[in-house]
């Protein structure tokens, strides 16, 4: 057979206007999610039942359940039992957000978690709160040696984003789709759009292992 | 009236009780060193003075006022109490994604809400004191232990405490590196301040202590002047541990 790229290129404003659509997406899952994480992280490492039990059970119910089962969950389920319409940017990025959270949440708490005792013991020593002592000491630490781990969320998150299809959603898969069904040209149109995906994600990836090693530097 | 007093604190790790009931006066001035074997319970003795383990029975008394009310505790009074009572540790716990001078000033920063300049000259000031000025840009990493411990030293005096606490504070150095820290420690004692130190090193107890305390079992087994107990104990186990300690020296 005879490759056929000139259908797809002939699409290019279809699949830009599918990029812009990824990347709206990915900019606020990667937000939402990771700063939910957090939360729901300083939650299950909370002592007090009043935090750690809302939290783990949100971590359970996300973690146990897939995206794809979500994201249509909140598209078709949640209008019949609210007074709303919800759109289909909408309901995937609460999906992705929510799912994002519930595993970011487990890299926050084992990082929290990693820091030795010594560093509470020498914030508390000097009068710090709880919360003082999490910002200022235990957070900058941790952060420091969960940045492989949230960095590899980030990629996660970024493919999550084609789960939007599914609802609709004008993303690269989306438009990847439309285009082979238009054009018979199924072969063409998704290597386009996993190149497309590449193009975006390999640098990405570099720039983490470049994060990876400014961070260990002054250690 | 005492600084700090003590009365009937025990705690316990599970089924084992490392501490049954112990009474101690602090005065103003007074440099207190407690000695005792491994797991006699020294070191958790200084930790529930600031509250860094939480007493299952007894009271502690700062300036008078008691701390807590029928064992329950607030935040904000242990917290209080932290910023009076200054802690240096046998692994220093410096943080370590601060400078040495970052360290210093951390306490003045955030809990004593000092603006930057103002923390910065007083940690400078803390720094020389201790004989690293030069050091205050460098990360605790590239420290050695000696100069970590002094930069310790400064963090918790930058804090203005009324009474230092020093959990084994050469116990982690190598032995060369013994003598910059002690030396550092009795130059607050010529200060007069007011100081518990739990240490190994008998010789340096018994020319800086103005008391020396006994541990055994979780009690006070025999205390007095470091005369008193270093050079003439009373009780067997005092001597047996003395005798033990082949490198006191006087």
């Amino acid at each position: 057979m005879k490759w056929d790229f000139a259908s797809v290129f002939a699409n290019w404003d279809a699949l830009l206007a599918g990029a812009a659509g990824t990347l709206r997406i990915f900019a606020i899952c990667l937000v939402l999610g990771l700063s939910l994480g957090l939360v729901v992280g300083l939650g299950r490492y909370a002592r007090h039942s009043w935090a750690y039990w809302p939290a783990t059970s949100f971590v359970e119910f996300f973690r146990n359940t897939p995206v794809l089962v979500q994201i249509l969950w909140f598209y078709f389920a949640l209008p019949i039992l609210a007074p709303f319409e919800i759109s289909p940017l909408a309901a995937a990025a609460l999906g992705i957000s929510l799912n994002s959270a519930a595993f970011s949440a487990e890299i926050y708490r084992g990082g929290i978690q990693s820091i030795e005792p010594g560093q509470w013991d020498g914030a508390r020593a000097l009068g710090m709160s709880w919360a003082q002592a999490m910002r200022r000491i235990i957070l900058p630490q941790a952060l420091k040696r969960m940045t492989p781990a949230l960095t590899n969320r980030a990629i996660e998150i970024f493919k999550m984003s084609t789960l939007a299809s599914a609802v609709a959603y004008v993303e690269l898969l989306q438009q990847g789709k439309l285009i082979a069904s238009i054009n018979y040209n199924p072969i063409e149109a998704y290597t386009a759009v996993a190149v497309i995906f590449f193009v975006f994600l390999w640098p990405l990836v570099q720039f983490t292992y470049l994060l990876e090693r400014r961070l260990r530097r002054d250690e | 009236m005492s600084l700090l007093r003590v009365r009937g604190l025990a705690k316990r790790f599970g089924a084992n009780q490392v501490l049954r009931g112990i009474d101690l006066d602090v005065e103003a001035g007074e440099r207190i060193a407690i000695l005792g074997a491994s797991g006699s319970g020294k070191s958790t003795l200084l930790r529930c003075l600031n509250f860094m383990e939480m007493p299952d029975q007894g009271t502690v008394t700062l300036d008078g006022k008691a701390i807590g009310r029928n064992g329950k505790y607030r935040d904000g009074e242990l917290i209080a109490v932290r910023q009076r009572v200054g802690m240096v540790f046998q692994q220093f716990n410096l943080f370590p994604h601060m400078t040495a001078i970052g360290n210093v000033m951390e306490g003045l920063r955030t809990v004593k809400r000092l603006p930057r300049q103002a923390a910065h000259a007083r940690a400078e000031k803390e720094l020389a004191r201790v004989g690293l000025a030069d050091k205050a840009d460098t990360y605790p990493a590239h420290l050695s232990g000696g100069q970590k411990q002094r930069v310790a030293i400064a963090r918790a005096l930058a804090m203005d405490p009324e009474l230092l606490l020093f959990d084994e504070p050469t116990s982690a150095l190598d032995p060369e590196l013994v003598g910059e820290v002690l030396t550092v420690i009795r130059a607050l004692a010529e200060e007069g301040r007011t100081m518990l130190l739990v240490t190994h090193e008998l010789g340096f107890a018994y020319h800086v202590a103005t008391r020396v305390i006994f541990l055994a079992d979780g009690a006070i087994h025999e205390q007095g002047t470091p005369d008193e107990v270093l050079k003439h104990p009373t009780k067997e186990r005092t001597r047996a541990f003395i005798a033990r300690h082949k490198e006191f020296s006087l």
